[in-house]
């Protein structure tokens, strides 16, 4: 069957090409191997050898002419092979401009590419996708569960089919922190469909909402007793994070303004404590949220807590589970952080920030050294919202519940 | 454990069933005086008489009607064919007859009949003697199909298949009757239908019945020493198939390399091979291989017709392959 040769990345941060000479022509029998034509890169002009084998049907950019990384350049098939349909690009949703463009010479080809890039982009398609990727099932599916572009992927099977294999590898590259063995490298990382909301949703907040930071170093010891006490007849334990979401709720119950969104003309109050908590994924974040945290026990939020937090790890949550917090806390506590600061996460318009529960000196009432454990608190506020005294408050109040949890029920 | 060979466990489950249920009859071509043409029902005549087990003249299609008459009416025959080479002498039996009857009788009949002898090659056999024949058998609703690949298996699923109200065709083959295998004094019965794993890994599923899970097995060792861990599924039954434990590996494996001794054109491999890629589409990384005979009769010359054939290194390129190794 007739295929199209692709252009490809001859370099590391190559994303179009220019074909300087082409040293086949059209009828001309081609090896796998075969110097098909010259591409001059970002960076030199190299040999583009084919990996397709068979008759060189058509040449699709000219001498002179550009192709992007993933454009087709050329299709080598058969002899005699049909190739309209190829040329023809996606076929019936393409129309009849872009195939009877289509079937011109070399410009236009390119031109129908380019069709078929914009009708990609109007369906919200991630950019790259709109050449054909030859890919095993399972590649395509794992590439979706990483958020990965398969047409980013150099593939190693068959025909330069993607396979399990080079999604593992593309993964690992593109997300994880370097591992010991491997030096550093420049590297242009695309960047996958959930960076981008990420990205795009914190620098909106970090630069619209201004925001100011209330700390609080707190006694651990009456939550880790209030933990310890209810996790001996559990077998299942109750964890800090879902004590700290029932105790904001608590105190957002106190401080309501704290539960808000600036919405410009308005503020809007919500009426229940959706908070969401920060959970590190592979390829990002997500913040599961958990509804209305001030009329659900405690129990309740830590078994919707783990269930959304092992579904966020799977990449399986779906959208009404982490959409609107109204509140968010982030715990780096695990990671060995004593304290930090955090973007707040729209809509809401606080974060809490919470660090490692350590033992540390403190200046005790009698003016004596003594070992405490503390654990540091910082909250993220939106000014437009939440002023100063009131951060304040709310910080001192949750600080309140957490060495004294008894308190939730005065 | 007793280490016995294949054909004393054939023979035990036969000799156990004839003594549990006197409806228990064996018939056949030499099954009585000549204590079977490959030696599984010796002394079987002795034991039971000339009543229970019945040699017949040469005539497949009699003989095999016979059976399946008998199993209309009330008996449970075993009819042992010298080998499935000749089964197709009585195939319109087989096929009008035995498989059809309770269902066109709306139940009123059974058809407990067992069909056994040995399918498949052998060696020097030539083009007639040399067949593997399970596609044939394996595409008839209303037959269970049935493939043992060791004596713990066989003798399991023969006394499975003799007590069951269906017409089951029970595939030996010819080199396997001399394999040695461990089979437990006392009593037991295998469910047909019922997939195992005759060896667990990790990086590929290598499909198999009867004799060429040896071959798979010799190569699933080769493979280790290779690196690569292949998890080894003898279907044992053909017929109804358990295609979840198939599904159950190539999810785990993402990899499935299909062995069949048979021709691959409507085989019980490209069968199962359309199956994998149709329920494990999402899990496959490379697309299903099938290691069957080759497309030709038989070939007397020794080296063409090892060649023809299923071998070890069959089954290792083709599971590189999978592997794109």
């Amino acid at each position: 069957m007739a295929e199209k040769v692709l252009m490809l990345a001859l370099s590391p941060t190559m994303e179009e090409g220019t074909i300087i000479k082409w040293l086949k022509k059209e009828g001309d029998a081609v090896k796998i191997g075969d110097v098909l034509c010259e591409v001059e890169t970002d960076k030199a002009s190299m040999d583009y050898e084919s990996s397709q084998g068979g008759i060189l049907l058509k040449i699709a950019v000219a001498e002179g002419g550009g192709a992007k990384v993933g454009e087709p350049i050329a299709i080598i098939g058969k002899k005699g092979e049909d190739i309209s349909g190829l040329l023809a690009g996606p076929g019936r949703t393409a129309g009849p401009a872009a195939s009877s463009a289509a079937v011109g010479a070399p410009g236009p080809a390119a031109a129908a590419v380019k069709v078929r890039e914009t009708e990609s982009g109007a369906n919200g398609g991630a950019p790259g996708t709109s050449v054909r990727v030859k890919s095993s099932p399972l590649a395509r599916v794992l590439a979706e569960q990483a958020g990965i572009d398969l047409a980013r992927i150099q593939g190693t099977g068959p025909a330069g089919r993607v396979v399990k294999r080079d999604v593992e590898s593309a993964s690992a590259s593109s997300v994880q922190a370097p591992s010991s063995q491997a030096g550093l490298r420049s590297e242009s990382v695309p960047v996958s469909g959930k960076r981008k909301v990420i990205a795009e949703r914190l620098s909106q907040s970090m630069f619209s909402a201004p925001h100011y930071y209330v700390r609080l170093a707190v006694q651990a010891d009456g939550l880790l007793r209030a933990r310890s006490a209810l996790n001996a007849r559990r077998e299942k334990k109750v964890s800090i994070n879902a004590f700290l979401m029932k105790f904001a709720a608590e105190a957002i119950k106190r401080y309501p303004m704290v539960n808000s969104s600036w919405q410009g003309a308005s503020i809007q109050l919500f009426g229940a404590a959706d908070i969401g908590l920060a959970v590190a994924q592979p390829d990002g974040l997500i913040t599961p949220v958990v509804r209305d945290c001030g009329s659900k026990g405690l129990l309740q939020i830590d078994a919707e807590l783990s269930g959304l937090i092992e579904r966020a790890l799977a990449n399986k949550l779906k959208p009404e589970e982490y959409g609107g917090a109204t509140f968010t806390i982030s715990n780096l506590g695990s990671f060995g952080i004593d304290e930090f600061t955090a973007v707040i996460n729209p809509p809401g318009s606080a974060i809490l920030a919470v660090g490692s529960i350590k033992k540390e000196p403190v200046v005790g009432p009698d003016d004596r050294i003594e070992a405490r454990t503390l654990m540091r608190l910082t909250l993220s506020c939106d000014h437009r919202v939440i002023d100063g005294a009131l951060g304040a408050n709310f910080l001192k109040y949750l600080g309140d519940i957490i060495e004294e949890p008894v308190r939730i029920l005065y | 454990m007793a280490v016995i060979t294949f054909r004393e466990a054939l023979r035990q489950a036969i000799d156990e069933e004839m003594t549990r249920d006197e409806s228990v009859i064996l018939l056949g071509e030499e099954v009585g005086q000549y204590n079977g043409a490959y030696k599984v029902s010796q002394g079987l005549l002795d034991k039971y008489g000339d009543r229970r087990v019945i040699d017949t003249p040469i005539s497949e299609e009699g003989f095999t009607g016979m059976g399946i008459g008998a199993a209309l009416v009330g008996l449970r025959p075993i009819v042992e064919w010298m080998t499935f080479n000749f089964s197709f002498m009585a195939f319109d039996q087989i096929l009008s007859n035995a498989s059809k009857t309770r269902y066109m009788s709306g139940g009123q009949f059974t058809c407990p009949v067992v069909f056994r002898g040995p399918n498949g090659p052998a060696e020097y056999l030539s083009a007639q003697h040399s067949q593997a024949l399970q596609s044939f058998y394996a595409h008839v609703p209303g037959l269970k199909v049935v493939a043992p690949s060791t004596p713990f298996d066989g003798k399991g699923l023969l006394k499975a298949a003799i007590r069951d109200d269906n017409p089951v065709m029970f595939l030996e083959s010819e080199l396997a009757y001399a394999w040695k295998g461990e089979v437990p004094e006392e009593e037991y019965v295998l469910p047909i239908g019922v997939a195992d794993v005759k060896r667990p890994g990790s990086d590929v599923t290598i499909v198999g019945f009867g004799k060429p899970m040896k071959v798979i097995l010799e190569a699933a060792e080769e493979l280790e020493r290779q690196g690569v861990k292949a998890e080894a599924i003898d279907l044992r039954t053909i017929r109804p198939l358990d295609e979840n434990a198939v599904y159950e590996s190539v999810r785990k494996t993402n990899r499935c390399v299909i062995v069949d001794e048979a021709w691959p054109f409507a085989s019980v491999g490209s069968h199962v091979g359309w199956l994998v890629s149709k329920n494990c589409f999402d899990s496959l990384d490379a697309p299903v291989e099938v290691v069957s005979a080759e497309e030709v009769p038989m070939p007397y010359n020794h080296r063409l017709e090892l060649a023809s054939q299923p071998s070890v290194e069959k089954v290792i390129e083709a599971a590189k392959r999978v592997l794109y190794a």
